[in-house]
């Protein structure tokens, strides 16, 4: 075993950050969308609007941050393994196997994470950040736009990545307790180290 | 070195400003300085309010024309066109005057003289009564035209400054000359104006001038608009911003600006999307009847309000009710119940649990609003009239009095708050047209002296002329009222929930999809069963993983 920086600095801050804005964009999304009323659609909207940019500028970021470092090619999918991970989330978890995956710095995402994190940066995000900024510059539109889309279509796509987005983070913040303690997983995204077994 | 030459001499203003203030520093003090300044900012500060007014160049009390005496005020008005040369011939060019409108866009002819109203019928048949609101003397029939003659003219209701002058409800436009009863019955006695003080100060039309007849519109005080009412005579700022006399203390005639007499703003053909903007002299009309004239199209500081002026009106958000200052506003009046009279044969008088009249035997039954939430739709500015010859469609009630057009689709249609007037109101079950209905006169036909339908619909039909078969009901009727007026600071215009939510002002208006109130209900069904069928997924894993842990340490 081995102690290593498995998640660098600012990728933790990406993480959490991204977090707190995606928290706050379902909260005040859905009270715009009039699920709840808790915060008023006026401050919702304005909340809501606010971590948009931010999340975007944060995306920049990120997105600069994977090209320099490579890090992007964490999220290349593959098969290798793919289907012994299911096989312990489905199973194996249950009965005491060991996780079939091995971490290590380079390829720190196991096959169904790849999938998950891929779907979700190049999928979930790009839908709705489209949509969301169609939605935000309606009045904007050109005519040849305003001629070919409804606002309410925007609305309805945007309002479908929204589910799909709280889908995913139901699904992401329980399988983050499937370490071999509760925190296990979750510690590395705060401290940044993780003890890995050698595997060269 | 005074000031003046310092500038002469090439100084700068700026500089020149430093030495006026040092020389008064020198002579004053600086602690009187300072006061002077704090107060001259202080003043500055109030100059926003009240609106600024230049001074008269005519004292009229000076003018030996108007020292009278005055037999009458007909006398006035020939003393005012000895100066006023073109005065008289422009007030009988307006619709003040003609009261009628030929419509640019329906072809309607309407005006006063023409549409049949849901609240006293029509004008025609109700003379004197109705023609006491005539700009003129003595239009007693209105089956001629208004009176000719020069000195016919009312030029004292919209110039009157003392608030004394009068014009008495059943006197085709004059004011009383002797002591004279009014309301009949009260044993309050109304005494001749001085027409001498009256005339001596005539000025610019204040509110208090439009309104002696514009808020006592369909029979007594804020009956028929709404948003138009005796509260706006001197209002506080939260009912009317823009009126009040603690906020900008505009006249009416501050928006709706006149040319050669004739006034700005119809209700016949509403600029109901003034997207010109701001009207600068020399580019635009000159003439100030929209919101916009004043604000601009883009007045807010968020760009997201900004967002909204292509689909509303201001006054959708900036008038969030109506007959809001105290005076509550008719908005339902039943025709068909008049004539009830008690056991002595006696009429009879009823109050709503607010002290409103609820039943009287002259009108029948009413139902009065106060703080009324507007009814909204999408307006283009043109109303049509269903006119007193047109056909009904009896079957399908309520019938439009007025029908105001407009649709999504128009960029030049917004969506406009309005009263809608409901009630029933006599038609002709044969002829399938609504009635002239002669209600107010001193003869043995009129409804409120006789109290007979048949009497006041067979008179009503001698006098306009208007074919009636003798045979009628009534049928219920509605008309549309935009409400533009009682605009109460930006602070208390409406909030967003007010329309983005569940229950939305504006539900049920096609062409718009409203965030928190509009969405699809499958499209909800399926994100939330997906959300739960995680959730129970997440939940059943998690309880598998504790119960079966102890299976799991080898």
């Amino acid at each position: 075993m081995s102690r290593v920086m498995i998640y660098k600095r600012f990728e933790r801050f990406w993480h959490w950050f991204q977090a707190l804005l995606i928290f706050t964009l379902l909260f005040t999304g859905f009270e715009i969308h009039g699920s709840y009323s808790v915060i008023g659609f006026g401050e919702a909207a304005r909340l809501h609007t606010l971590a948009a940019w931010s999340l975007i500028i944060l995306w920049l970021f990120a997105i600069f941050w994977h090209v320099t470092t490579g890090e992007w090619r964490q999220y290349i999918p593959t098969r290798n393994k793919l289907f012994a991970v299911i096989r312990y989330y489905l199973i194996g978890t249950f009965t005491g196997e060991p996780h079939p995956y091995r971490k290590t710095t380079r390829a720190k995402h196991n096959p169904l994470q790849r999938l998950a994190y891929l779907f979700f940066k190049l999928m979930i995000t790009p839908v709705i950040w489209l949509s969301g900024l169609l939605y935000l510059f309606y009045n904007d539109w050109p005519a040849t736009l305003s001629n070919a889309l409804e606002l309410e279509t925007v609305a309805l796509v945007h309002t479908a990545a929204a589910f799909a987005m709280l889908v995913f983070i139901i699904a992401h913040v329980y399988m983050a307790t499937m370490g071999p303690r509760l925190t296990s997983l979750i510690k590395p995204m705060v401290t940044g180290y993780e003890d890995l077994e050698e595997n060269r | 070195m005074y000031i003046d030459t310092a500038l002469e001499q090439g100084q700068g203003v700026r500089d020149v400003k430093i030495f006026a203030w040092n020389r008064f520093i020198k002579r004053f003090g600086r602690l009187s300085a300072y006061v002077v300044l704090a107060g001259a900012l202080v003043c500055s500060g109030f100059s926003v309010y009240g609106a600024q007014r230049p001074p008269a160049t005519a004292d009229h009390s000076k003018f030996e024309a108007l020292q009278g005496p005055f037999e009458n005020a007909q006398e006035v008005t020939e003393a005012c066109l000895g100066c006023h040369t073109e005065a008289g011939e422009q007030i009988r060019a307006t619709t003040h005057w003609t009261w009628t409108y030929k419509h640019p866009e329906t072809g309607q002819t309407l005006g006063k003289s023409k549409v049949i109203n849901s609240f006293c019928g029509m004008a025609i048949t109700n003379e004197p009564r109705c023609t006491s609101c005539h700009v003129g003397y003595g239009w007693e029939d209105m089956g001629q035209p208004p009176p000719t003659a020069d000195n016919a003219v009312d030029c004292l209701v919209c110039h009157d400054t003392t608030g004394d002058y009068w014009k008495f409800p059943t006197l085709a436009g004059h004011p009383t000359y002797t002591p004279r009863e009014w309301p009949k019955g009260s044993g309050n006695m109304v005494q001749p104006p001085d027409l001498e003080l009256i005339a001596q100060n005539v000025g610019a039309s204040g509110r208090a001038n439009c309104g002696s007849c514009h808020f006592y519109g369909g029979g007594a005080d804020g009956v028929k608009h709404g948003d138009l009412d005796s509260s706006l005579v001197g209002p506080p700022r939260s009912l009317d911003v823009h009126m009040s006399p603690d906020g900008l203390d505009f006249a009416c005639a501050d928006c709706h600006t006149s040319w050669g007499h004739e006034v700005a703003g119809s209700r016949y053909q509403v600029n109901a999307a003034d997207t010109q903007g701001i009207d600068v002299p020399g580019h635009t009309d000159l003439s100030r009847a929209s919101c916009q004239s004043c604000h601009g199209d883009s007045p807010h500081p968020q760009q997201k309000l900004n967002d909204h002026v292509d689909t509303l009106a201001c006054q959708t958000c900036h008038v969030p009710e109506f007959a809001r200052g105290g005076v509550p506003t008719k908005v339902w009046w039943d025709w068909s119940t008049a004539g009830r009279l008690d056991d002595d044969g006696q009429p009879i008088t009823e109050y709503d649990e607010h002290g409103h009249p609820s039943y009287l035997s002259e009108k029948g039954d009413f139902r009065h609003g106060e703080n009324v939430v507007p009814t909204y739709a999408w307006f283009d500015g043109t109303v049509k009239y269903t006119l007193v010859d047109e056909k009904l469609d009896v079957a399908h009630p309520p019938v439009e009095i007025n029908r105001i057009e407009g649709s999504p689709e128009d960029p030049g249609s917004r969506i406009w708050p309005f009263k809608v007037m409901h009630g029933k109101q006599p038609y002709d079950t044969e002829r399938k047209t609504l009635l002239a209905t002669h209600v107010f006169g001193a003869d043995d036909s009129s409804l409120w002296s006789n109290f007979s339908w048949p009497r006041a619909l067979k008179a009503g039909s001698e006098m306009s002329g208007m074919p009636f078969s003798g045979s009628y009901d009534f049928i219920e009727t509605t008309m549309h009222w935009p409400i533009t007026h009682m605009v109460p600071p930006a602070e208390m215009a409406l909030d967003c929930a007010s329309c983005h939510a569940q229950n939305s002002r504006l539900a049920g208006l096609p062409g718009i999809y409203m965030p928190g109130h509009s969405g699809n209900i499958w499209l909800d069904r399926i994100g939330w069963l997906l959300v739960a069928l995680t959730l129970i997924g997440v939940v059943l894993h998690g309880l598998a993983r504790i119960l079966l842990k102890g299976r799991k340490q080898p």
